[in-house]
């Protein structure tokens, strides 16, 4: 207890006191009560701006909407890339009051495995609030009608329809069109890098090979945004705002599926690959490697197990062989004449002695012909139609290494074409710098002869083959190969119908090849005309009886070397390392409107002329044949993109012939597979 | 001074017979009201926590009237028991207290829990203000050391708990009563120089590592946007984004999308900032003006010095409330758990701050009992 005491207290003063007191704290009070209105003022008004925005981006989240690749058609508008929709079913746990007895419920329904069940449940564990999980991935038809009849029994489930790339032809276009499979962390890295990370977004799969991946920017489109409200936890509360993607452009090949169905055919059973262009535009009309494999494998992510054994395989499915060096062999002999009769070291009267070998002066090794007792005296057509060694031995021997690179690098050997794919490569065009480089050794003579025929280190692709015959033929005008024919982007207007534009692709030309004499051309020209024609010569058998009027040139590669004085003998040889049958034609002689280059591996039997002929020859029959067709033919429209989902809204394309052979094959093709 | 007294018993009007402070209460009413309408859009429109929210306000206001109904001069009688109870229910509290929410502050006593130290919110101010009118002011140095003892017994012991936010207004009750008492500006300034010198002390070895994390998010609350710094954060967002006019009641998109935590209870200003902008915070910061001028006018006309130093302490307290609340919501001071006086749902603190205004009340309305 506090001391009693007697105080005379003076209360005037205290109250005095006490005022001040009371004062000097209402001021204090003010001035931090203001402290606090200056503190809110700078929130709210100074600083207004960044916390708008802020509060805006902590509920506004923007949904990228991936767009619709663009469709891949052949050039008479069949479908040979499409989307395809593929359902899945998923949930939103959050949605859903007993988790474990919906999911049973409903796998009841539809007979979904104890293992995607397990998955599930799984999944659940590591996922983020309000994310839908797949129950199951890819429903059948059944599967999404029996649901269908049945969703208002189960809140939170929900089936999702996305689209898949699909190549209704499987293995016939892979090679052309590569396919597009997941985007992986090289992928994601390559388009942060180009700035393109923002618009694929929404992505899921990316162009990995062949015209997909060549023209990704194309076909890929612009990413459209879903503008949502959400709230803290993640929960969509409303959308706000939508700008749809664009869809990508569809693309317009200058492939003939038709075509390239006849080239699959023809190298049934075989290793090889076959290129048909138009020398007028340098429209790849068809270009197959056999064998092939199925790029829908690589959509859906292709097993280990087959991953391996397409790997694996010793035929080489994976590798695009139309794209792949090749020792040219004979076929490049009529390009060596030109170059005889352009340097002046021969004319077409020039007359050669082929005793069946050739041997350089003062040297005992001898250079063989492929006919042991020789050809006797030829002429430059002889040799062209009969395919001598001997004359092109002694002319490469009299051009010398240097001219004959030269003149071959101008006809595209060596380099690569242009072609629109990435998977090319560019063979090898020798010369003496070339060796010096390679191997840092110097040319030996030896080795001319051999690239007199065609062999030694040369090696050409069936690709470089059909363009360097195309500036044969076009005497001297140089087309770049290409697949690619036309875009057509779909765009609406302000009534919002849609509508295509169509853009064909124009391509540069290369600088032509000029020569002194124009008449050149016309001489190495008619000896292939000879060579198909004259009963005898080495094509003849392959095109006899043709409704056209063909020329070619056929050629035998020497894979393995054959030793001095050995027989070279198809069936005692080991499979790898027979010869390789080489083709190349072009039709009709007068005005060309096809050239083709074959080649075909290890050949049991034969050379070029027996094997790869007949090959170039069923191309042409279906070229050929296809037009008289052509004429008469029904116009179908959309046949094969009924169930595109991406709504295109195509102007037909007249699609000649026996489609229902198209889809037939097509259809079995998938059996198959 | 009798004379006064007496004149003023004749012009008695109906609300000083039922001890009401007329100005006051309407203060407090626009506070409360306005609390209920905040409450509504800060629960997510839940007509059924605007119902608990208001049963609290009626028992507080009912509180409040019985409060007014003591003779405050009756105070002093108990105030040494009181506190001596006070304190030994506090130490119960450390050594058997219930647990909730990582710090001990609750008792049992069977049919209910309390906190003991709410109640001595009302009994240090009560108790300082007793021990100091005892002698005449201004206060001499030796009362202010004893009551400065007084004041730091049950802040050390609710501090312990720990309970920054009540023991924070434990000690600005007392400290008030010393101040308003005449203390020396030279001993103020001593303190001040003592208080300074013992921050960093207080820092390296007293303060518990969150207690100093709350410090440093203060000062960078961005360090750990979704951690420590997220409550910061959101508040000053939810502010700031409503701008002069607000985002309208019930539009705030900050806290009706949940990204503001706490906020129905001490995050509750960031709402109604949100919601009615500048003009709304400005007028909120008025009211709560008046209010305390009113409470230190009361406290001015006040009678006896204990009235006076009581009065004062109490209205100081509430302004405490305020500026502690705002501050801390609008990133001027650490995160210490402070509601919003009158607005924040709760019940226990509303209920002191009521018996608190009970006691200006009747400092204002019972103006014959003097010594």
């Amino acid at each position: 207890m506090a001391p009693r005491r007697v105080v005379i207290r003076n209360h005037t003063a205290e109250a005095n006191l006490f005022a001040r007191r009371t004062f000097i704290t209402l001021c204090g009070v003010i001035v931090l009560l203001l402290l606090l209105l200056v503190n809110i003022y700078n929130l709210q008004v100074s600083s207004y701006e960044k916390y708008q925005t802020r509060s805006n981006s902590n509920r506004i989240k923007l949904l990228p909407v991936a767009p619709n690749r663009g469709l891949i058609y052949d050039r008479n508008g069949v479908l040979l890339a499409d989307n395809k929709p593929i359902y899945s079913l998923e949930i939103i746990p959050e949605d859903v009051e007993d988790i474990k007895a919906t999911v049973k419920a409903v796998s009841e329904l539809l007979s979904i495995s104890e293992d995607r069940q397990t998955k599930f449940f799984k999944a659940m564990k590591r996922k983020r609030r309000f994310k839908p999980i797949d129950l199951h991935s890819r429903l059948s038809d059944q599967q999404v009608a029996l649901f269908s009849v049945n969703q208002h029994k189960f809140t939170g489930v929900f089936v999702n329809a996305r689209l898949k790339r699909y190549y209704p032809f499987g293995d016939l276009t892979t090679h052309n069109l590569g396919y597009v499979a997941r985007i992986n962390r090289k992928d994601a890295n390559k388009l942060e890098l180009e700035g393109k990370a923002d618009n694929y977004a929404a992505t899921y799969a990316i162009g990995k090979l062949g015209i997909e991946r060549y023209y990704e920017d194309v076909l890929h489109g612009t990413i459209g945004h879903q503008e949502v409200e959400i709230n803290n936890q993640g929960r969509v509360i409303r959308t706000l705002d939508y700008t749809p993607p664009q869809a990508g452009k569809d693309l317009t090949l200058t492939l003939d599926i038709e075509l390239q169905m006849i080239a699959k055919r023809a190298l049934s059973g075989k290793r090889g690959a076959i290129v048909a262009m138009d020398p007028r535009s340098g429209e790849v009309l068809a270009m197959y490697s056999n064998p092939s494999y199925d790029g829908n494998l690589f959509v859906h992510g292709i097993s280990t197990k087959n991953y391996s054994k397409l790997l694996k395989s010793k035929d080489l499915p994976l590798i695009n062989r139309s794209l792949q060096g090749y020792p040219p062999a004979s076929t490049v002999k009529p390009f060596l004449a030109l170059t005889g009769l352009e340097e002046n070291i021969i004319t077409p009267e020039t007359r050669v002695w082929d005793p069946g070998f050739f041997q350089l002066p003062g040297l005992p090794n001898k250079y063989r012909d492929w006919k042991p007792w020789g050809h006797g005296w030829v002429t430059l057509t002889d040799a062209i139609e009969h395919s001598c060694n001997v004359y092109f031995y002694k002319l490469a021997l009299e051009l010398g290494i240097t001219k004959i690179s030269t003149m071959m690098e101008r006809f595209g050997f060596g380099d690569y074409t242009g072609i629109d794919l990435h998977e090319e490569s560019d063979g090898i065009m020798p010369s003496i710098a070339w060796k010096r480089a390679r191997y840092n050794k110097p040319w030996y003579t030896g080795e001319t002869l051999s690239v007199g025929i065609g062999q030694s280190y040369w090696t050409v692709t069936p690709l470089q083959l059909a363009q360097a015959l195309t500036t044969l033929v076009n005497h001297g005008e140089r087309k770049i190969p290409h697949l690619l024919k036309s875009t057509t982007e779909i765009t609406k207007d302000e009534q919002g119908i849609a509508h295509d534009i169509n853009t064909d692709v124009i391509y540069e030309e290369k600088a032509p090849i000029e020569l002194s004499q124009k008449k050149h051309w016309d001489t190495v020209l008619k000896a292939m005309h000879n060579t198909v024609q004259k009963f005898g010569a080495t094509g003849y058998n392959a095109f006899k009886g043709t409704t056209y009027d063909a020329a070619g040139k056929s050629g035998s590669a020497q894979v393995a070397s054959i030793k001095q004085d050995e027989e070279y003998d198809a069936e005692s040889t080991s499979e790898n390392k027979r010869d390789n049958a080489m083709f190349i034609a072009f039709a009709p002689y007068k005005n060309p409107e096809i050239v083709v280059a074959v080649a075909i591996e290890n050949v049991a039997k034969g050379g070029g002329g027996s094997n790869a002929g007949p090959v170039a020859r069923q191309i042409m029959d279906q070229y050929f044949g296809n037009r008289v067709i052509n004429a008469q033919s029904t116009t179908l429209q959309k046949a094969n993109n009924k169930n595109a989902v991406a709504s295109i809204n195509h102007t037909g394309h007249s699609h000649s012939v026996s489609l229902m052979t198209i889809e037939q094959s097509a259809q079995r093709q998938q059996e198959n597979n | 001074m009798r004379h006064t007294g007496q004149e003023q018993q004749k012009s008695k009007s109906l609300w000083q017979k039922l001890h009401i402070d007329l100005p006051l209460l309407i203060g407090i009413l626009a506070l409360m009201t306005l609390g209920v309408f905040v409450v509504y859009s800060a629960g997510g429109q839940e007509i059924g926590m605007v119902y608990s929210h208001g049963k609290r306000v009626v028992v507080a206001l009912i509180v409040m009237m019985i409060v007014a109904q003591i003779p405050p001069l009756s105070y002093r009688k108990w105030a040494v028991p009181v506190f001596i109870i006070g304190l030994l229910l506090l130490v119960a509290v450390l050594l058997f207290g219930h647990v909730g929410k990582g710090a001990q502050r609750w008792i049992d006593v069977g049919f209910t829990k309390f906190q003991p130290s709410e109640i001595m919110k009302l009994i240090v101010p009560i108790m300082i203000a007793w021990y100091i009118s005892q002698s005449n002011l201004p206060v001499k140095l030796s009362n202010v050391i004893i009551a400065f003892i007084l004041v730091l017994m049950p802040t050390l012991l609710i501090a312990k708990q720990p309970d920054l936010g009540t023991s924070l207004l434990i000690a600005s009750s007392g400290i008030f009563v010393i101040f308003l008492a005449g203390a020396s500006w030279k001993l103020i300034a001593v303190c001040t120089g003592l208080v300074s010198a013992f921050i960093p002390i207080l820092w390296m070895y007293l303060m518990k590592p969150y207690q100093k994390q709350r410090v440093e998010t203060l000062f960078n609350p961005e360090q750990d946007p979704l951690g420590s710094g997220y409550h910061i954060i959101q508040s000053k967002i939810a502010i700031g984004s409503g701008g002069l006019e607000g985002k309208g009641w019930l539009h705030g998109t900050q806290s009706q999308l949940e990204f503001l935590p706490e906020r129905h209870t001490d995050f509750i200003f960031a709402v109604f900032s949100e919601e009615f902008g500048l003009f709304g915070v400005t007028i909120l910061l008025a009211v709560y003006l008046a209010v305390i001028m009113r409470g230190l006018w009361i406290a001015a006309h006040a009678q006896h010095a204990f009235t006076k130093l009581l009065a004062g302490s109490i209205t100081l307290t509430f302004f405490v409330y305020v500026f502690v609340n705002i501050g801390m919501v609008s990133g001027l001071l650490p995160v210490v758990g402070v509601p919003l006086p009158l607005v924040s749902y709760g019940g226990t603190s509303m209920v002191t701050l009521m018996a608190g205004f009970g006691m200006l009340m009747a400092i204002s309305t019972h103006r014959r009992f003097h010594v």
